[in-house]
């Protein structure tokens, strides 16, 4: 009758019916310990990196396509620190750069510090980045293999981690804006006339008007295959009593237009924060409107929030002539006075391909040179050619954060924005043509370096606003592990001395059983570079006291049965009873923690992540590892007594 | 084995659980309970300062420096301090953080940034939502499981468990008003794996025993097979509340929430498995009939029939 249980357990898990028809029972067992062999060697190989600590060291990277990082310079810095009294370690290079190592954690906020006065001469444009990075002490060949320690998250390393809200409703309106101007200049070109209206764009649809509907029939001719289903339907209707027509973006563009935004603004963050200097950052996206910024190693996060988060523009307009009209004119406050300007934009910032902070030779105030693309640099020259002699004023445009409250349907709801501010930064006389480069002046310097760096950055396609914002210092990170260690080291000896002491060999055959547990556990969190949090930590520690159960289950089956049977037949059928038990509870536990890994992000995850893998990695090594030792040693010889 | 009646206090039981369950609801609802900032939004800031501190100078430097200063207190030690503030309507607070750990390193020697949270309302909301539907989606897909793998009695007796444990532990956050967090939503999630872990144990042993033994009324099936599991459930409920009491000791106190929570929801977890899930059974009337029917149990029949011929 036990035939059916051993042909599913049995032989899943090691010891089949071998005692009770007595054949050598080491045969029959050993392709399950040359397995478990080989699960501990390759469980052990790449848990090993996680014992050596990583060295502090200092990140060199060039920020400048015509530098690079090779040996002579490393080699180079290397004794420039040795002068300066610092200790390096050994250098070496990486994909992108270089790293040194050093001593400790000291030596290496100095030895930045001298690299970056060295290695970037005042006033001029940065040539290199420095970061603070940490250095792997994996030896080579295991490297090779492919073996590295488990990444450590911020809330153990110290960094700063934000989450950003893209503003949609802008990206959508910025976008339809161009929608608006491609549609005027497709009309130009047919010279069809229509009406000039401020509001042409308003939420997600477009209108004209025209003054016949003659001109406004044409106009569709005209438009009517670019602006079609299934992305924008087109009607005609009466825009401020004119024929006109509207047009209705449709959902699928819509989300064309917001995937697009989101892209472009991850470019131009990752632009950005490659700025920053911070070794190993990481931009992703979060769901469909959040980018999610974890910068390591940043404890001051006001300096970072400063430049991802900004969104700043330029716009350049002629100064207004004697004989523009009024309607083409507005008027701007400026050092005290007013001037007026043309409303024509005749070039923005997003044609400007690098900018730089430096000075004016002649002056020393500060300026930004700004280079422009081709197509930049021709409006620019058309535009300044036929006027010179005549004013041009540069428009400083920053996007600042606001949060309104609204009140829909009878509930309090707060929205965020943004709200532009517009300044003129500057209004000088064109003295010749301008081309590809030219300089803006007029700002203090903060801001001058800090308009070089946006506009070199790219602009983003919409602004975004920070929702969520944590950052932890480098000693609460250190102490976080440090405390966790303790935790997850006390929890372990605790069990294992209940264990042994409980159960006796067999709970010696738990301990090293669950010792097994956790070197695998850590294997496969290396191997797959999940990132160690705390709530990992703790999810370990949890794993420490909850992987015994299955032992536990076995080993009171196999008291249980002891009264009425044999041995080897109770340890037998202790195995084999408590397997299926076994196997539910942890099925169930594991729905739940992936449950728990689907909604969760940040500390969840990392929570579920090693309550996961400890659920998989424990019934490996609670079953089959246990059940080849309890073979191992009591397999061999007629069993008269075991010890539980 | 123990020979303990377990089910003869069944009614006992019933009215501690009833009695457990009323002062959780009713805790929630009157008190309430603390949600923290991951659900709130709104700033914390957690600084170290080289020497003891008063708190109300840290307060009077930050009402002097313009900040308003919400909540100070100390944490952990005389020179560490928290700074907490509430969201506060239509002013974007991502800043805020920054402004308080600049103002205090104006006013005082060496002090440290430990910390700094800044959560926008509506991450909080969103929390808040996609927390909840995670306890459901948990409770629903475990109660599937258990219907394929068990019957249905089973899986209402082990559901009714784990709503149990969890508005326990909700309780006693209530009740205690200990800052709820999101470190605390995840423990009781795991409260809940837990728990199950436990309740099947014994809905596994209740199971085969009302196949296997020939005699006995339904109750003394269940108090045989509770008896016969109570030493496993007592050894596991043990090493996991040891290792729970090294983490509470030593993982400080980013983690000792989940840590309490989990602890509670341990000793509940295993109170509820004999107490709730078995008494549910019973009052279901659960009987032989119900589990003999290995072949009608579709796909899990095959695994099922182990036991039949054991």
């Amino acid at each position: 009758m036990r035939t059916s249980s051993s042909g599913l357990t049995g032989n899943l898990l090691g010891l089949t019916g071998s005692r009770t028809r007595g054949a050598a029972p080491s045969h029959i067992g050993a392709w399950r310990y040359v397995l478990l062999a080989i699960v501990i060697s390759i469980g052990g190989l790449y848990a090993s990196p996680n014992l050596f600590p990583p060295d502090f060291a200092v990140q060199v990277t060039a920020d400048n396509a015509e530098r690079s990082v090779d040996v002579e310079l490393l080699a180079e810095l290397e004794q420039l620190l040795d002068e300066a009294g610092i200790a390096a370690s050994g250098s070496e290079r990486t994909t992108d750069g270089g790293l040194i190592r050093l001593a400790g954690s000291e030596d290496q906020l100095r030895a930045s510090a001298v690299l970056r006065d060295h290695l970037n001469l005042l006033g001029e444009e940065r040539q290199y980045v420095v970061a603070l990075n940490l250095a792997s002490t994996t030896p080579e060949w295991l490297r090779n293999l492919g073996g590295e320690p488990m990444a450590l998250g911020l809330d153990l390393k110290g960094g700063a981690h934000f989450v950003l809200q893209v503003d949609m409703e802008q990206a959508l309106g910025k976008r339809l804006n161009d929608e608006v101007e491609k549609i005027k200049d497709m009309l130009r070109e047919q010279r069809v006339r229509y009406r000039r209206a401020d509001d042409a764009v308003a939420g997600n649809t477009i209108r004209m008007g025209f003054v016949t509907a003659d001109l406004r029939d044409r106009a569709i001719r005209v438009i009517e295959d670019e602006f079609r289903q299934p992305n924008y339907l087109l009607d005609e209707t009466n825009v401020d009593g004119r024929p006109g027509f509207t047009i209705t973006v449709q959902e699928a563009r819509i989300d064309e237009i917001e995937s697009n935004a989101i892209e472009q603004n991850l470019t131009g963050l990752r632009n950005r924060i490659n700025q920053l200097g911070v070794a190993e950052p990481l931009v992703q996206k979060l769901g469909g409107s959040r980018i999610a910024i974890d910068l390591p190693g940043v404890q001051d996060s006001a300096d970072a929030k400063r430049k991802i988060n900004k969104f700043a523009n330029l716009e350049f307009r002629l100064v207004a002539a004697a004989n523009d009209r009024p309607s083409e004119i507005d008027e701007w406050p400026y050092e005290g006075r007013v001037v007026k300007l043309n409303k024509r934009v005749i070039l923005t910032g997003d044609r400007v391909t690098h900018a730089v902070q430096g000075r004016d030779p002649d002056t020393g105030l500060p300026v930004v040179n700004v280079t422009l693309d081709s197509q930049g640099g021709e409006m620019f020259h058309d535009a300044t050619a036929p006027n010179i002699g005549r004013g041009m004023s540069v428009i400083f445009i920053e996007h600042k954060p606001i949060v309104t409250v609204e009140e829909i349907d009878g509930e309090r709801v707060e929205t965020h924005g943004s709200r532009p501010e517009e300044r003129v930064i500057s209004v000088a006389t064109i003295a010749t043509a301008l081309g590809y480069t030219f300089s803006i002046t007029g700002l203090p310097l903060q801001e001058a370096q800090e308009l070089a760096f946006l506009l070199r950055a790219g602009a983003l396609a919409a602004p975004m606003y920070i929702v969520e914002e944590r950052t932890v210092g480098a000693s609460l990170g250190e102490e976080n592990i440090q405390r966790g260690m303790l935790a997850v080291v006390v929890g372990f000896i605790l069990v294992l001395v209940f264990m042994a002491f409980y159960y006796k060999v067999f709970g010696l055959v738990a301990d090293i059983a669950l010792t097994l547990n956790l070197v695998i556990l850590v294997a496969v969190m290396s191997l797959l570079g999940a990132t160690l949090t705390l709530p990992g930590i703790a999810g370990i520690v949890l794993t420490v006291g909850m992987a015994v159960d299955a032992n536990v289950l076995i080993f009171s089956r196999i008291r249980e049965e002891l009264k009425t049977s044999a041995p080897a037949q109770a340890v037998q059928a202790g195995y084999d009873r408590a397997f299926l038990t076994i196997l539910d509870a942890n099925v169930t536990t594991l729905f739940v923690a992936l449950i728990l890994l689907a909604i969760g992000s940040g500390p969840v995850a990392g929570f579920a992540v090693t309550l996961s893998i400890g659920i998989v990695t424990s019934m490996f090594t609670a079953i089959f590892g246990s059940r080849a030792l309890v073979h191992l040693i009591y397999g061999s010889r007629r069993v008269e007594k075991v010890l539980i | 084995m123990t020979t303990f009646d377990f089910m003869g206090k069944r009614h006992i039981a019933a009215g501690i659980s009833s009695l457990l369950i009323v002062v959780a609801i009713g805790a929630a609802i009157f008190g309430g309970l603390n949600p923290g900032l991951d659900f709130t939004g709104g700033v914390k800031v957690e600084v170290g300062f080289p020497d003891a501190v008063d708190i109300e100078q840290v307060r009077d430097v930050l009402v002097a420096e313009g900040l308003d200063s919400g909540v100070v207190q100390h944490y952990g030690s005389e020179t560490d301090v928290m700074i907490r503030m509430p969201p506060v309507e239509g002013v974007d607070q991502s800043a805020l953080g920054n402004e308080i750990a600049a103002a205090l390193g104006r006013n005082f020697d060496g002090v440290q940034l430990r910390l700094s949270d800044f959560v926008g309302p509506s991450v909080g909301e969103e929390l808040t939502e996609s927390g909840g539907l995670a306890l459901l989606v948990a409770l629903g897909a475990v109660m599937i499981y258990i219907m394929w793998r068990f019957t249905g009695k089973f899986a209402v007796g082990a559901v009714a468990a784990l709503i149990h444990d969890v508005i326990v532990v909700v309780g006693a956050f209530a009740v205690f008003q200990w800052s709820f967090n999101l470190p605390e939503l995840a423990a009781l999630l795991a409260v809940i794996g837990y728990s199950l872990n436990d309740t099947i144990v014994v809905s596994d042993r209740i199971r085969e025993n009302f196949r296997t033994l020939r005699r006995g009324t339904p109750v003394e099936i269940v108090n045989r097979s509770l008896n016969q599991t109570l030493g496993r459930t007592l050894v596991t409920s043990l090493t996991t509340l040891m290792v729970l009491g090294a983490l509470l000791l030593a993982g400080g106190e980013q983690i000792s929430g989940f840590a309490t929570a989990l602890s509670i929801g341990v000793v509940v977890g295993t109170y509820s498995s004999i107490y709730v899930a078995a008494n549910v059974l019973l009052a279901m009337g659960i009987s032989k009939q119900d589990l003999a029917l290995p072949e009608r149990e579709g796909v899990g029949g095959t695994l099922e029939s182990l036991d039949e011929n054991q």
